[in-house]
């Protein structure tokens, strides 16, 4: 090492070379034997009183290795940076401080025969003495120069001390092996909070494209470094990630996923059309689809509807105002709005419950169910009718559904639809013991004493005549049919 | 966070100047110092770390209160829990330890284990020669059995929950159930004295139990009928204040399975206890899938029709992709397109797996070992992502028997095994496990089930110095949930502790049911 000082600034200044970086990281012999034995013959000029002072000794390795008096206070990593400063007090330099600081070139010429220098003074002398002002930069620089103060934990260790809870920089782990060992013990370790944090360090450090290549193989990291993306809302790196990892679906979804926050329907709309080009997988794709022509649709009706609210000329909706607007409901609400406001509308108008339907091909099962809801509701009975009556070839009406009779009954019980309706439907269920559940509980009692009759269970029907009021015209049916003598009763 | 940050921030630019300090609870994460770091606020808050990790919500119950866990660890694979549980254990350790055996089953469990004796050799302390209270610790991860926590539940601290939602031990009752005007929230733990008696009961035999008590208590009221004066004063200053709390807990109670039942039967609980035994047993398949769909299509619940699907697939070890395709294009026709995403995560977490066609397991492991030389990396965490668990239900309830058989009805009110808790379809295979492995004292002769349940079992016996440990302490055993415990499983493993003799210490990460469970899984606005 050499020392500048100001009077001496000069002369480095004119000098024709220039210091120049070196990773030092051995500390065997340097080539530039001259510069070494200069070095160290300078040494004793140093002021002793400064523990960081690192001793080399230029036979060979270092001096006890690298010999630090770690100091936990602050106070010392300060001052040591002060004494970097103030190179002219302390005679030593930091290679950051000065970037020009150079050793001696062809030092052999100045210090032939002399090891020891008594002063800082004389070097100048014998540099003057000499007249020869010459300089070269010192190859190697042992490893403990550049060393800050800070300890120097290994990555198991440091992963320990995390653990612990106590702050620790990781900015000492700068090569790219050094790191990855940081990653595996961070994750052998278990403690998912260590592990982001060197995810942290990590993403800072290195090129991405870097980081992800080594995250491939590394599920734990992998999954933590996504979860963290996430949560910090990195968008793009997360995209970037998905893109490199080839979860092209992971992609599309995490998209797909921001127009949670689109609050707007019309950016929202735009936002979905973008989506349908995502790569999703097939059945995805068509869902996706779906969505933005739901919405689409839904945009269009609700525009019109208000219209026709606010106009007031509409009897159903000064009947039922809407409660709700139809925006990002789902479609089966969307059909039971149409279904309840646009009942009757033709198939080519986009409010048209058939025009979901077809649109949207939902099965006729949904369709039916809903359709009955909504009707049922507005007590429209004959619609009700009409959703089950189908002509057979022969020109015959016939009821028939798609979901069970029984449910059927229970839609329209709750919607509080009268006996006779009731009964209608109660009739068509096709299970017996739930035909007769039915309608025991809600009442139809013509459709139990007709059961029971068909049943010839004479006692069941015996039984039931208390249920029913006294006087009423089922009690006399009852009568009328426990003293028929031509049915052969059961029991 | 970034809300803290943005709070100080506008300070900043309005030119107020405070101090702001910030409590973490239970742990500070790193994460949380970078983003104060980037958003320029570090330097002006102080941080404080407050170690709460354990909250008894009971006698035997403690929770961590760490909902977040599930979704954390089981669908986002981040471990960042890990360290409090292991926390958590250092603590009961060093209060009631040392604890001389531990089992464990998952690889969260695995890891918490480790960590936790990692912890355990750092730290100074001397837990020799105390005498320990609890003797043995048995860690569950939540996914070695989805099954339990995916079914509805009938004992009535269970649809307590799943009707009200108890938090952190108490629970808000509605005016439905109080019958006046107020709602009020109740603390609901052993200290009821009438909650303590039917929380663990079948929901049949609550009602039967609190009407006995009613008539009972009004029995009592009516004794000062014939009572002097100084009977009457005694029967003032000490009976009567009892009596009226009684009273009035009895009164809450009986409101609650009011309102329970009324919930229930407009729900058509009781084809859905139907279908959900069914697939339990494995039975009807197509009936109950069927059932499913109408659910699905009469907009019922979007987390019961959630529920429902995952224990189908759980149960069949995934849908077949005809009704995958299906019921998934029906939920999201009626209950909202965004919940693409839903299904998605539970894809990822093996909650709700279409079966691949024709594909066994061999077969997937060479198609695996060929991306590996393929170098499309990429594929490979696709590959490994689903196949998260390989569910094997129907398998690993065979070999443990957890279908009871029963010749007659089997009796609710003495019931003979665990299984009453699900009204004596099914008995909790997580309880199983735990009584299995506590009789053998090792998991020896279970290899078969291990092998269904994808492995990571361990069981260590501590060199407690002592040779021959304290008799009662072997008896307790500290159950750790890692990912959610429900009441059920509580109420079984309490049922197996008075048949068996031993005393369960329940620690879990949070209380859950399934309907946590699945509003964890769905993606809410970001």
């Amino acid at each position: 090492m050499s020392r500048a000082r100001a009077d001496e600034e000069e002369y480095w200044h004119s000098s024709k070379f220039r210091a120049f970086t070196f990773d030092d990281e051995d500390d065997e012999l340097s080539q530039l034997k001259e510069s070494k034995r200069a070095v160290n013959s300078l040494r004793d000029i140093v002021d002793d009183d400064d523990d960081d002072l690192e001793k080399v000794s230029w036979s060979g390795d270092p001096v006890g290795s690298i010999s630090w008096s770690i100091k936990e206070t602050a106070s010392s990593s300060t001052s040591s940076l002060e004494s970097r400063d103030s190179s002219l007090q302390k005679g030593y330099s930091s290679y950051s401080a000065f970037p020009k600081q150079a050793s001696s070139y062809s030092l052999s010429s100045l210090f032939k025969g002399r090891n020891k220098l008594p002063s800082f003074q004389s070097l100048s002398d014998a540099l003057s003495d000499t007249g020869v002002k010459n300089y070269a930069p010192e190859l190697r620089r042992p490893k403990a120069e550049y060393k800050d103060y800070s300890s120097d934990w290994s990555p198991k260790d440091t992963v320990r001390r995390m653990q612990r809870g106590k702050v620790c920089s990781l900015e000492r782990f700068r090569s790219l092996q050094d790191k990855l060992v940081l990653l595996d013990e961070a994750v052998a370790g278990h403690d998912g909070n260590i592990i982001t944090a060197v995810l942290i360090f990590l993403k800072r450090t290195l090129r991405k494209e870097i980081l992800f290549q080594e995250l491939e193989v590394r599920q734990v990291a992998l999954c933590h470094l996504i979860h963290f993306l996430k949560e910090t809302g990195e968008q793009k790196l997360l995209l970037d990630l998905l893109r490199f990892l080839d979860r092209t679906e992971e992609v599309a979804l995490s998209q797909y996923r921001e127009h949670l926050n689109i609050q707007d329907v019309e950016k929202r709309r735009e936002f979905l059309k973008g989506c349908i080009g995502l790569p999703f997988s097939a059945e995805d794709t068509s869902h996706v689809q779906d969505h933005y022509t739901l919405l689409e649709r839904q945009i269009i009706i609700e525009a019109n509807d208000r219209h026709l609210e606010t106009a007031g000329q509409s009897e159903i909706f000064r009947k039922y105002p809407r409660k709700a607007s139809i925006l990002n409901m789902p479609l089966v609400t969307t059909l039971f709005y149409s279904c309840f406001y646009h009942y009757t509308e033709a198939e080519g108008t986009f409010s048209s419950p058939t025009n979901l339907k077809k649109t949207f091909k939902i099965p006729d099962k949904q369709y039916v169910l809903t359709a009955l809801a909504a009707r049922a509701k507005l007590r429209a009975w004959n619609d009700v009718d009409a959703l089950f009556t189908t002509k057979n070839w022969l020109g015959y009406t016939k009821k028939k559904a798609p979901i069970g009779f029984h449910r059927v009954v229970e839609i329209l019980q709750r919607n509080n639809a009268p006996v006779q309706v009731l009964q209608e439907y109660v009739r068509l269920v096709e299970d017996v013991e739930t035909q007769l559940n039915l309608a025991t509980k809600y009442k139809c009692h013509d459709v139990v004493i007709d059961t029971y009759r068909d049943l010839k269970d004479r006692i069941q029907l015996a039984a039931y005549r208390c249920k029913v009021e006294r006087g009423s015209a089922e009690e006399e049916k009852i009568d009328s049919i426990l003293n028929n003598t031509q049915i052969r009763w059961k029991n | 966070m970034k809300y803290i940050a943005d709070i100080i921030n506008a300070d900043k630019m309005a030119g107020r100047s405070r101090k702001y300090k910030i409590i973490f609870s239970p742990q500070k994460f790193y994460a949380c110092e970078m983003v104060l770091e980037e958003e320029g606020v570090f330097g002006d808050v102080s941080c404080d770390e407050w170690s709460f990790y354990l909250l008894p919500l009971d006698d035997d119950i403690i929770s961590m209160e760490l909902p977040e866990f599930f979704r954390d660890y089981f669908l986002e694979g981040d471990h960042r829990w890990i360290n409090c549980v292991a926390r958590a254990l250092q603590l009961l350790n060093s209060l009631y330890g040392p604890f001389s055996k531990a089992y464990g089953i998952g690889r969260c469990a695995k890891m918490s284990y480790e960590l936790w004796r990692d912890l355990e050799e750092e730290s100074e302390s001397d837990s020799q020669g105390r005498k320990p209270e609890i003797g043995n610790v048995f860690l569950m991860d939540r996914d070695t059995d989805y099954v339990t926590a995916l079914c509805s539940q009938v004992v009535y601290e269970g649809l307590v929950d799943d009707t009200f939602r108890i938090k952190c031990g108490s629970v808000d009752f509605g005016p439905d159930v109080t019958s006046s005007d107020k709602s009020i929230k109740v603390l609901l733990n052993s200290q009821d004295k009438v909650f303590s008696q039917i929380r663990n009961e079948h929901f049949s035999s609550v009602f039967g139990f609190l009407s006995q008590k009613s008539r009972n208590l009004q029995a009592q009221y009516d004794r000062r009928r014939g009572m002097d004066i100084k009977q009457m004063k005694n029967f003032v200053s000490q009976e009567l204040k009892g009596l009226k709390q009684e009273h009035r807990l009895l009164s809450l109670h009986i409101g609650a399975c009011e309102s329970i039942m009324k919930k229930k039967t407009k729900q058509d609980f009781q084809e859905m206890i139907k279908t959900e035994h069914s697939l339990l047993e494995g039975f009807d398949i197509r009936e109950s899938t069927s059932f499913i769909e109408e659910h699905i299509d009469r907009q019922v619940s979007p987390i019961e029709s959630l529920r429902l699907m995952c224990l189908l697939s759980i149960t069949e070890n995934g849908l077949i992709p005809k009704d995958y395709r299906s019921l998934k294009t029906q939920y999201l026709q009626s209950y909202g397109p965004e919940h693409l995403l839903t299904f998605h995560n539970l894809k990822r977490i093996g909650l709700l797996t279409e079966q691949s066609p024709g594909e066994t397991l061999t077969a997937v492991e060479s198609k695996v070992s060929k991306l590996v030389t393929d170098r499309a990396a990429g594929k490979i965490t696709d590959a490994f992502n689903s196949l998260a668990r390989k569910s094997n239900f129907r398998g690993i309830s065979k070999k443990l028997g957890l279908i009871p058989r029963v010749d007659g009805e089997y009796d609710l009110k003495m019931p003979r095994d665990m299984a009453y808790v699900f009204s004596g379809a099914y008995i909790p295979l997580s309880c199983k496990i735990i009584e299995q492995v506590l009789e053998r004292k090792s998991w020896l002769g279970l290899e078969e089930v291990l092998r269904l349940l994808n492995g990571n079992e361990f069981s260590v016996t501590e060199s407690a110095g002592e040779d021959s440990p304290a008799w009662e302490s072997q008896r307790i055993i500290l159950t750790v949930f890692l990912g959610g415990c429900t009441f059920s499983e509580i109420a079984a493993l309490r049922f197996l502790g008075k048949e068996k003799g031993y005393k369960f210490i329940f620690l879990t990460t949070a209380i859950t049911n399934s309907a946590r469970m699945m509003e964890a899984m769905i993606e809410t606005k970001a």
